[in-house]
């Protein structure tokens, strides 16, 4: 898609003028995907076969069956893989940026006065390749300050960086 | 009980009012002993008429069913006295504490000094009984709401008078703040308006549909009523709850912020500390332009955290205008919002092709302090946003928006009814925005903080 790239170029431009560095999450998060999409298509595949063995099907429909999920599998892991590299955050001097989306693509400010709690996740997955989930929260529910998928140290840093941030900019509601 | 004029003796002195006094002194207080029946309300009223109805008429009623009733009604008196008992309230130190639970023990402390507001609560119930619920908001962005519910209405007023003069740190004797009225609904206006809203446009039809029915084809009539009469149920409960939230609903201004009372069956009294506002929005439905009437919705500060409290909460910060005219609509904003700007920017017409509906409405202006979008596909949707309240800014861009060369930037606030929205504008002037929001916002921030500054200077 041309002119996506050209709006996210754009958007980055307009925005460059204190050298911003765009920081992606860790390449850890495409293998992770990779797993995870790997792990769920061999999931619904068993339970496939499960199923047409148990209507007694016959072949050919357990055959188209199981090239039909292949072929979503791998468009799934595709559309994760771009998901993945659309991901990406700035720390400017008053505020976080974060940028996400294939189809929707979306760039969220958030100032850092603004914040209200910063949350680091890790499920056992993300923790089994050593990664962890970040956001800040502020007072609006809309906001949208979520980082998968950082290397475990640099979420901790992150994390204390926003803190301290935070409670610079603090300017309540 | 002396009232609230009465003055406010430290313990010691001779306490007018003992309940409230010891209270205040230090000493833990049980709410009203009638709290756990008002707090489980309807239910347990309909409960106990299904279960003691039967058994004072059926005399030779079997006896097995008739102890298991009576267990029952044990059981339930016994669980609202265990209630009561664990649930007690206190001040001490300048802080409300209040405990409450059993077996899962709370323990909620409420610093008097940030207390914003203290609302009065009274459902229908508590009404025949002539108790009350006082709602203690703080300010800060936890938004957490204390409940006493329920103490006495004479008990709940002195004790508001009260900790709003504690937390103020004046005399209890200061009169409460002078208000002004500002407008009331009237009860026709709110019952016409609620005709033509969308929820009941959508019920007359069906009832007119229903009634049709049961004149062309009297057979199925028996059969299609008990499938409308259920799904119709919920729509008129909803209707009903909002009809007395509003009824009656009076705005008056005051020195600290807006005063909203309302109520048929469940009175309250709000207050709405102006500085708390974070978002207005302005309804016009399409049958409301006939009349030239409006209905304005605020944004209050802190309502982001989930629970029973929070729903009990959010409940009780009603419209602030369910149905008024653009005057009285403009009026409000102005005491709210003074100088929101009116200058709006149309976007580019190629957005017609995304928004077909919605174009006409589409907007945005913005001066040094405030932003408004409009929008709306039926009904037209005005939304106003100070520009010192923003939480965060967001660009999206759909994959129609992409082809179109549009994107929309959204404003987030705090609280959940406001959604401010700059919708289908030119991506270059997207982008532009996006980089200069932050700083406008910032700026609006300063210009706030000064202004505020220079009140507490004067004050």
């Amino acid at each position: 898609m041309p002119l996506g790239i050209v709006a996210g170029m754009a958007v980055e431009e307009e925005l460059n003028e204190d050298a911003l560095n765009w920081n992606a999450p860790s390449p850890r998060l495409r293998v992770l995907r990779h797993y995870e999409v790997a792990g769920a298509t061999l999931i619904s595949l068993i339970l496939a076969v499960a199923v047409t063995v148990a209507l007694g099907a016959g072949v050919v429909v357990a055959v188209v069956v199981v090239v039909a999920l292949v072929l979503a599998g791998s468009i799934a892991d595709l559309v994760a893989g771009r998901r993945v590299r659309a991901w990406g955050y700035a720390e400017r001097a008053e505020d976080l940026l974060v940028r996400r989306g294939v189809m929707f693509r979306r760039l969220s400010v958030i100032p850092y006065g603004r914040m209200q709690y910063v949350e680091v996740t890790a499920g056992p997955f993300e923790r089994a390749f050593g990664l962890a989930t970040l956001q800040m929260h502020t007072a609006a529910a809309a906001s949208d300050a979520r980082i998968p998928g950082l290397p475990a140290e640099e979420a901790g840093r992150l994390r204390d960086q926003l803190t301290s941030l935070g409670e610079t900019h603090a300017m309540g509601l | 009980m002396s009232g609230p004029d009465a003055p406010w003796a430290p313990a010691g002195r001779s306490s007018p009012d003992p309940q409230v006094t010891a209270g205040l002194g230090g000493d833990w207080q049980r709410l009203h002993p009638l709290s756990p029946l008002v707090r489980a309300g309807r239910g347990v009223i309909a409960l106990l008429a299904i279960l003691i109805i039967p058994t004072l008429s059926s005399q030779k009623g079997s006896v097995g069913n008739d102890l298991g009733h009576l267990g029952l009604l044990v059981v339930i008196f016994v669980v609202g006295l265990i209630s009561w008992l664990v649930t007690r309230w206190r001040v001490e130190d300048g802080v409300l504490r209040v405990e409450s639970g059993l077996i899962r023990r709370t323990s909620e402390r409420f610093p008097l000094s940030q207390i914003q507001a203290i609302d009065t609560v009274r459902p229908g119930l508590a009404r025949v009984f002539g108790l009350a619920e006082l709602r203690i908001r703080l300010a800060g962005g936890s938004g957490k709401a204390g409940r006493l519910a329920y103490l006495t209405n004479a008990e709940a007023e002195t004790l508001r008078a009260r900790l709003l003069a504690l937390s103020h740190g004046v005399a209890e004797t200061t009169p409460p703040a002078a208000e002004r009225t500002l407008l009331s609904v009237p009860p026709g206006r709110l019952l016409a308006s609620m005709l033509l809203s969308g929820t009941g446009l959508v019920l007359e039809l069906v009832i007119v549909a229903l009634v049709v029915l049961a004149i062309v084809a009297p057979g199925i009539e028996a059969a299609a009523l008990s499938v409308g009469a259920v799904g119709l149920f919920g729509f008129v409960f909803g209707l009903a709850r909002r009809f007395n939230g509003s009824y009656r609903l009076t705005v008056a201004d005051a020195s600290d912020g807006l005063h909203l009372r309302s109520g048929l069956v469940e009175t309250s009294a709000e207050t709405i500390p102006r500085g708390r506002i974070q978002a207005i929005r302005m309804i016009e439905p399409v049958a409301w332009r006939l009349f030239g009437w409006c209905r304005l919705e605020v944004n209050v500060a802190g309502q982001k955290s989930k629970g029973r409290q929070d729903r009990a909460q959010r409940k009780a910060t009603r419209a602030l205008l369910p149905v008024g005219s653009r005057e009285q609509a403009d009026l409000l904003l102005a005491r709210v919002f003074p100088g929101a700007p009116e200058q709006r920017l149309a976007p580019p017409a190629r957005a017609r092709w995304k928004s077909p509906l919605r174009f006409r409405y589409l907007s945005w202006g913005a001066n040094e302090r405030y932003a408004v979008t409009t929008s709306g596909r039926l009904r037209r949707v005005t939304d106003w946003v100070p520009l010192a309240k923003v939480q965060s800014i967001r660009q999206v861009e759909g994959p129609i928006q992409r082809r179109l060369r549009l994107s929309s930037i959204h404003l987030d606030t705090a609280g959940q009814k406001v959604h401010a929205v700059l919708r289908d504008r030119d991506r270059a002037e997207g982008v532009k925005l996006l980089a200069q929001l932050p700083d406008r916002c910032r700026h609006a921030r300063r210009l706030e903080e000064e202004r505020r500054g220079d009140l507490g200077r004067l004050m």
